[in-house]
């Protein structure tokens, strides 16, 4: 499918115009793996037919692959969320060293507030850290032209440069201008000992050559109109970069301001300058002080926001408290549990793994929620590819009595080296896949395991049975999960072995496999309100006033776990 | 002075379909010539979490998140939600939440209450009928499309 160009402005998201300016700047190859909130870059990118995109098996991968591509002579692309980056750190630290050939872009999404991670972490810090120069777009709009220019950055300072978008501008939408698609011609590739060897005495050197772009950079950045003067009133000003600056903007839209569209390097004499023509200048950002620290090291006097505004998501109404100076004291909203959706195939699992009173070891996908009462059945969350890897520490220290649960597209992202692990280490255990056919949690993105490209084209299929094996495994069984006698039976026969034993627990994600069935029916002069179909968390059984309850015909699909785990018969299937 | 801005906000629960109808709401705005920002709020859950959405529209906007006590109209795709957000509203901001209660006589099996409750929105904002129409269209895109026009013109018939 090929998107038609609308003279006209379109509504995108962030995201979407990230990937509509990566496109107009003639990318050719784009690389990423799903993660909240980045996932739709990729998606939106696929509907182009010019650009080689890819769902790659984890975000290492994909940065390599973009990287590559690169240097071999096309523009290129790489995105994720920002605990992705962490996966990638060790490519991205030492393509820094080497410098690319043709542009390449490197996105992250931060997600301060954590809607949807397991942690907030800033990575403008990791922009420091690997010494590439880092551009803020405040805006969906600003996205497109960002990255348009970040290609030009790109290529004229021979360095991959860092895109970072937070949530609250990779999920906003607004009027977008689409332009046309300019192609640069291919730079030529020649393979260079000296800059994409990096054994220690090139590294060496290109070190020094690192340190010598960041002086350029920093140049660059004092006079870019990256970093722009809005001069309001003089009494007070603020320094801001991304969304923090609407936020600001939204609240003293007559103050000055000193917007920061690259924020590393830092452009040090362009904020002493409008320092000293502003009377209060107030550093407005989201998480880490990383402008604040800057302006510290170089003397310059700002206010700053009390440290409690370091964590969660920043919005308008507390930059007046921030001015103020004031303490962050608000009150958390109650908001509603999230829950396995009606007929998930993970929940007849994490009810038998709660029933057995099992330690488990878990991993990050929507499997997560089976953490949660009452299911309470999942024990871990750390970071992707950590089922199987806490599962053996466990399995150590605790005994038999640990399973570890990982997802199909968390074990292909960097579940498999976890097993090796267990085979090669001699820790016989018991690892269940949690096999969705899909990743879910991010909204159905195909992986290696289902044979389906990102472009939706059939390919080669990774048998998870087959790896599993080689990689040292005693036992595979698959089992369709809603057998719920089977599958307790055989969790119990496998952890009694000595054997290295992974069970692929099977059954399609309800929104990929929309397939329903009708839904059971309650049989009121049966029930003993024991409350066991209840434990379930199954949102479409709902307990009523009465202490009785009933299934939400609308939301039920039919799939009759909690007519297999009622003891008294009370409900019925609806054959 | 900045030009205020009009201000919705959107709340329900995953899969009512809470940001297909901002959206609805955030293009008929973008078509009648406004810059318009639609932003989402939600969870890890893909269904049954709360969600809200919120668009604003004006000449310039800033911010793509509402302030507290700054919306104009709050449209409830679920009761309980309606409760918990109505704080959001301005001293003089309007709550659709009768349309919601409504809705149950109007509305087949409740499919499409997403679409019906901007249908009621609809009618109180100075946005032409015929972009909205236009923004329905592009947001369904062909998907029950005949449908949603159908019961987008019950909401908006529902206001007097």
């Amino acid at each position: 499918m090929k998107k038609s160009v609308p003279r006209i402005s379109s509504l995108l998201s962030g995201d979407e115009a990230l990937a509509q300016g990566a496109y107009e700047a003639g990318v050719k190859i784009a690389a990423s793996y799903p993660g909240t909130p980045a996932t739709e870059i990729m998606e939106y990118m696929a509907g182009f037919d010019e650009v080689d995109c890819q769902w790659s098996v984890n975000e290492k991968v994909a940065y390599e692959v973009a990287y590559s591509g690169a240097v071999a002579g096309v523009r290129t692309l790489f995105s994720a969320k920002h605990v992705g980056l962490n996966v990638a750190m060790d490519s991205i630290m030492t393509s820094a060293y080497t410098g690319i050939n043709a542009g390449f872009v490197v996105v992250t999404c931060d997600e301060p507030g954590l809607h949807s991670s397991q942690n907030e972490q800033d990575n403008r810090l990791l922009a420091r850290i690997a010494k590439l120069p880092l551009l803020e777009p405040s805006s969906p709009s600003e996205a497109k032209e960002l990255v348009i220019k970040a290609f030009e950055i790109s290529e004229k300072f021979d360095t991959p440069v860092i895109l970072r978008l937070t949530t609250r501008i990779a999920h906003t939408k607004e009027n977008v201008v689409l332009g046309k698609r300019r192609e640069p011609q291919n730079k030529h590739y020649h393979p260079c000992f000296e800059k994409y060897v990096m054994v220690p005495k090139n590294a060496g050197a290109r070190h020094i050559e690192l340190e010598e772009r960041l002086v350029r950079l920093k140049r660059y950045s004092e006079v870019s109109r990256l970093n722009s003067v809005e001069m309001g009133d003089r009494k007070t000003g603020f320094i801001a970069a991304g969304v923090s600056y609407l936020y600001a903007k939204e609240m003293y839209p007559n103050a000055s301001f000193l917007k920061l569209g690259m924020s590393y390097p830092f452009p040090e004499e362009k904020i002493r300058d409008f320092v000293k023509k502003v009377r209060t200048v107030h550093v407005i950002e989201e998480l880490e002080p990383f402008i604040e620290e800057q302006c510290k090291i170089a003397g310059i006097k700002i206010r700053t926001k009390d440290p409690s505004f370091r964590t969660g998501e920043l919005r308008p109404e507390y930059i007046p408290l921030i001015v103020s100076g004031k303490k962050k004291n608000v009150p958390s909203k109650p908001s509603r549990k999230p829950v396995l959706c009606p007929g998930c195939s993970h929940r007849p699992l994490f009810w038998i793994l709660n029933k057995l009173k099992l330690n488990v070891a878990g991993d990050i996908g929507c499997y997560t929620l089976g953490a949660s009462a009452p299911l309470s059945a999942l024990h871990t969350c750390l970071c992707m590819g950590s089922g199987d890897t806490i599962l053996e520490g466990f399995t150590k220290v605790l005994g038999r009595n640990v399973v570890g649960v990982i997802g199909d597209s968390t074990f292909v992202h960097s579940g498999i080296t976890g097993l090796i692990n267990l085979a090669y280490n001699k820790t016989n255990a018991v690892l269940i896949i949690l096999d969705n056919s899909t990743t879910g949690m991010t909204g159905s993105q195909p992986h290696p395991a289902t044979g389906i490209t990102i472009k939706g084209e059939k390919t080669k299929k990774l048998i998870l049975e087959d790896v599993c094996k080689a990689a040292g495994a005693d036992n595979v069984d698959v089992i369709d999960p809603f057998r719920i006698k089977d599958l307790e039976a055989l969790i119990k026969k496998r952890i009694g072995e000595d054997k290295l034993s992974v069970i692929i627990s099977r059954y399609p994600c309800r929104l990929v496999d929309r397939r329903k069935n009708a839904a059971p029916i309650f049989v009121q002069d049966k029930c003993k309100k024991c409350g066991l179909c209840l434990k379930i968390d199954c949102p479409s059984v709902m307990k009523q006033t009465d202490g009785y309850v009933s299934i939400d015909r609308t939301t039920c699909v039919g799939c009759n776990l909690c007519v297999d785990v009622c003891p008294f018969g009370a409900i019925i299937k609806n054959d | 002075m900045i030009e205020r801005t009009t201000d919705i906000l959107f709340c329900g629960t995953g899969g009512q379909g809470i940001l297909k109808a901002s959206e609805i709401c955030a293009v008929a705005a973008m078509l009648s010539g406004f810059h318009s920002k639609k932003t989402e709020v939600h969870g890890m859950a893909q269904r049954g979490g709360s969600v809200e959405s919120h668009v604003r529209y004006g000449k310039k906007v800033f911010s793509p998140l509402t302030l507290p006590g700054g919306v104009d109209f709050l449209v409830p795709l679920d009761l309980s939600e309606s409760e918990k957000m109505s704080r959001e509203l301005k001293k003089t901001g309007k709550n659709l939440v009768e349309y919601l209660k409504i809705s149950g006589e109007l509305l087949e099996n409740g499919f499409f209450l997403n679409t019906f409750m901007v249908g009621a929105l609809s009618k109180y904002l100075s946005l032409s009928e015929k972009n909205w129409v236009k923004a329905v269209r592009q947001v369904f895109d062909g998907k029950h499309l005949d449908a949603n026009i159908e019961v987008f013109m019950k909401g908006r018939d529902a206001v007097i």
